[in-house]
């Protein structure tokens, strides 16, 4: 349903027009929102963005490329504690250390929360290149557990290097650098960023790998090189995202990052659907606010026929459920792998159309 | 280290390799069979742990009843859990399975959370089990020595019953190849359901004895020893009966021994697994006893 040439031209300032509306509208409701709402509102607000950034970049390796990684809460923990470490003031750092003092050439450095974001995320893309390098030339099942095991050690190693990371104790009290601006400004800025990178001729090889890997090696696709970039890419943004959560919590401890947080992302890749930014932008929000409004089945319930008294858990049972339902009757999620397109709102009526529809000789 | 330490921890070593070995035997014989990693059998393990405690704490039964009824019901749980979660999605991609078996994993963990509570419980372990004998100077629980040996046993029987009896012979058909076992008349089903119950009963009973040893219940306590036997498979082989047990031995050899050795490293425990999984993946994928097989286009 491509349109014809002759129409592409006004559709497509249409579409330009309509995108730069949308633009403004949604800087408008950020600025609405950042000063309206009360702060525990806002925090979860932010919580969604970074949640984007964190399904963005597990899709871009899992749906895109094809490549099953379960490694993403190594990388989030490896941009935390850079960005963490890089950032904090020589006096927090005292006060953090007690069991032994921090190494003395980390001891003094204290930079601003960009260079340390970025310094976080380009670790952690140079982590993520050097085990994809070891692993990328595993398969399907070995390659998952291979990164998950890549996590787990990562966690291992954070857990003992107690006079670099603080050990298990984990780094307390660090500036609440993630304002709203920040998480929000980060996640457009990464959507943008991968809505292009989709559809250059690098997004069209991550595909084609994914699809079939043997094709795409013989229609001269670098395939291990095309594969080892998009993990660096998605470890990359792992790490921005874990840089943002550390300075969104203010607390971080290596317990976080156990490989369980990993399944959690999944889930939103999964619910959005393997292989859909728009899917995952929907899903990261849905999910993080409803992670947030169902908390009042942990508290209390009367349903009228049976009371409980406060089962906690219940709420990840629910979305744990939630899960396997999509993965059995729905495989392709919320999305599929479509894309949201002002064309395709007009296709299902929510825009009217513009001029005859091409290819059936007009209507 | 003098030789009674070295012992010591040589029985301790050699038990927790044996539990080890009988749960990887389960992901072994399921991946032969699916090509699936079965996540949720660490879970399936820790409920065979807690059925085993419920049937002595809530229904006062004598502790072998409780094992058997604990065997029985992981057993019906595990082929009911394939058909539910794994039989609908067969001939799916197999990142769909995949992530089915994580959402199971998930979905189980998060169960034992609301329905047997959050906090560690602790497990009754009878007179027979807990009873601790010196030898020589060492140390020797009683259960440190029926592990290796129901080990030793149930790797006999499923010997025997892979490569002799018609059940085995099916099975090794539909693990070489599922469709053309089923243009034998092979009823697959049948055979990925009778896979399933072997490996959920030796999951219980690996969780039984898993809480005989450490006797502490936690919702989550599968996930570990859950993630390490699948290594323990992957080292040993997977499809390999014979290097799954491999596997599991070397595994804890190597974990409580590096421990004993270099206590420095104790921190390091649970990353060695992991070390270890990704040496054997770069050198030999296929694992020690693995058979070689080629990439089909």
């Amino acid at each position: 349903m491509n349109p014809g040439l002759i129409n592409k031209k006004p559709s497509m300032s249409r579409n330009q027009i309509l995108t730069f509306a949308a633009a403004c509208a949604g800087l408008a409701l950020l600025f609405v929102f950042d000063s309206t709402l009360d702060s525990f509102t806002l925090q979860i607000f932010k919580l969604c963005a970074i949640n984007i950034i964190l399904a963005l970049s597990l899709n871009l390796i899992n749906g895109f490329t094809g490549l099953f990684s379960l490694g993403h809460a190594g990388f989030m923990a490896v941009g935390a504690y850079t960005c963490a470490i890089l950032t904090m003031s020589p006096e927090q750092k005292e006060v953090n250390y007690v069991l032994q003092p921090i190494v003395p050439w980390l001891a003094h450095i204290q930079l601003p929360f960009l260079p340390g974001l970025l310094i976080g995320g380009l670790f952690a893309g140079f982590i993520g290149w050097l085990l994809g390098v070891i692993s990328l030339r595993l398969r399907d099942d070995y390659l998952a557990i291979a990164t998950l095991g890549f996590s787990e050690i990562i966690r291992v190693l954070l857990t003992n290097a107690q006079t670099v990371t603080n050990g298990a104790l984990g780094l307390k009290g660090l500036p609440r650098f993630t304002t709203m601006w920040w998480a929000w400004g980060s996640a457009i800025v990464i959507t943008v960023f991968l809505v292009f990178l989709i559809k250059s001729s690098y997004g069209r090889a991550f595909k084609s790998i994914r699809d079939n890997e043997i094709a795409a090696e013989s229609m001269g696709v670098d395939v291990f090189g095309m594969k080892v970039l998009s993990f660096t890419i998605s470890s990359f943004l792992a790490g921005i995202a874990g840089g943002l959560l550390a300075h969104y919590l203010t607390t971080i401890d290596p317990k976080q990052f156990i490989f369980l947080k990993t399944f959690d992302i999944l889930l939103i890749v999964v619910l959005g659907g393997v292989g859909s930014i728009t899917g995952s932008v929907i899903a990261a929000i849905a999910v993080t606010i409803s992670m947030e409004a169902l908390r009042f089945l942990d508290g209390p319930l009367d349903l009228g026929f049976v009371a409980t008294s406060g089962i906690p858990g219940l709420r990840m049972v629910f979305f744990s459920a939630l899960l396997m339902v999509v993965v059995i009757y729905r495989q392709q999620g919320l999305m599929g792998k479509a894309e949201f397109s002002w064309d395709a709102l007009a296709r299902i009526g929510l825009l009217p159309r513009r001029g005859p529809k091409p290819g059936k000789g007009g209507l | 280290m003098d030789l009674q330490t070295f012992l010591q921890q040589f029985v301790n070593a050699l038990s927790l390799g044996s539990l080890y070995a009988l749960i990887a035997i389960g992901y072994t014989m399921v991946y032969g069979i699916l090509r699936l990693i079965n996540f949720a059998h660490g879970d399936i393990f820790m409920v065979g742990g807690y059925l085993a405690f419920y049937g002595v704490t809530t229904f006062l039964m004598p502790w072998w009843l409780a094992v058997v009824v604990a065997i029985a019901l992981t057993t019906i749980f595990g082929v009911g859990l394939e058909r539910v979660a794994y039989r609908p999605l067969r001939d799916s991609p197999r990142i769909s399975i995949m992530i089915s078996a994580i959402g199971a994993s998930f979905l189980l963990e998060n169960l034992a959370i609301v329905l047997f509570d959050a906090r560690p419980k602790a497990f009754h372990v009878p007179d027979f089990f807990a009873a601790n004998f010196i030898l020589s100077g060492v140390h020797i629980a009683s259960v440190s020595l029926i592990i290796p040996v129901v080990t030793a046993v149930i790797l006999a029987v499923l010997l025997w019953m892979v490569h002799s009896t018609r059940v085995g012979m099916a099975m090794r058909a539909v693990s070489t190849d599922i469709d053309a076992a089923r243009l034998m008349a092979i009823d697959v089903d049948r055979i990925v359901s009778i896979t399933f119950a072997i490996g959920s009963a030796l999951a219980a009973v690996g969780g039984i004895m898993y809480a005989l040893k450490y006797p502490r219940l936690e919702p989550l306590m599968g996930i570990m020893p859950g993630l390490k036997c699948f290594i323990a498979a992957v080292i040993g082989g997977i499809g390999s009966i014979g290097g799954a047990v491999l596997g599991g031995l070397l595994l804890g050899i190597i974990e409580l021994m590096t421990v004993a050795f270099l206590p420095e490293l104790t921190g390091y425990k649970d990353a060695f697994a992991f070390v270890l999984l990704i040496v054997v993946l770069l050198v030999k994928p296929t694992g020690l006893l693995g058979k070689n097989q080629g990439e089909k286009v």
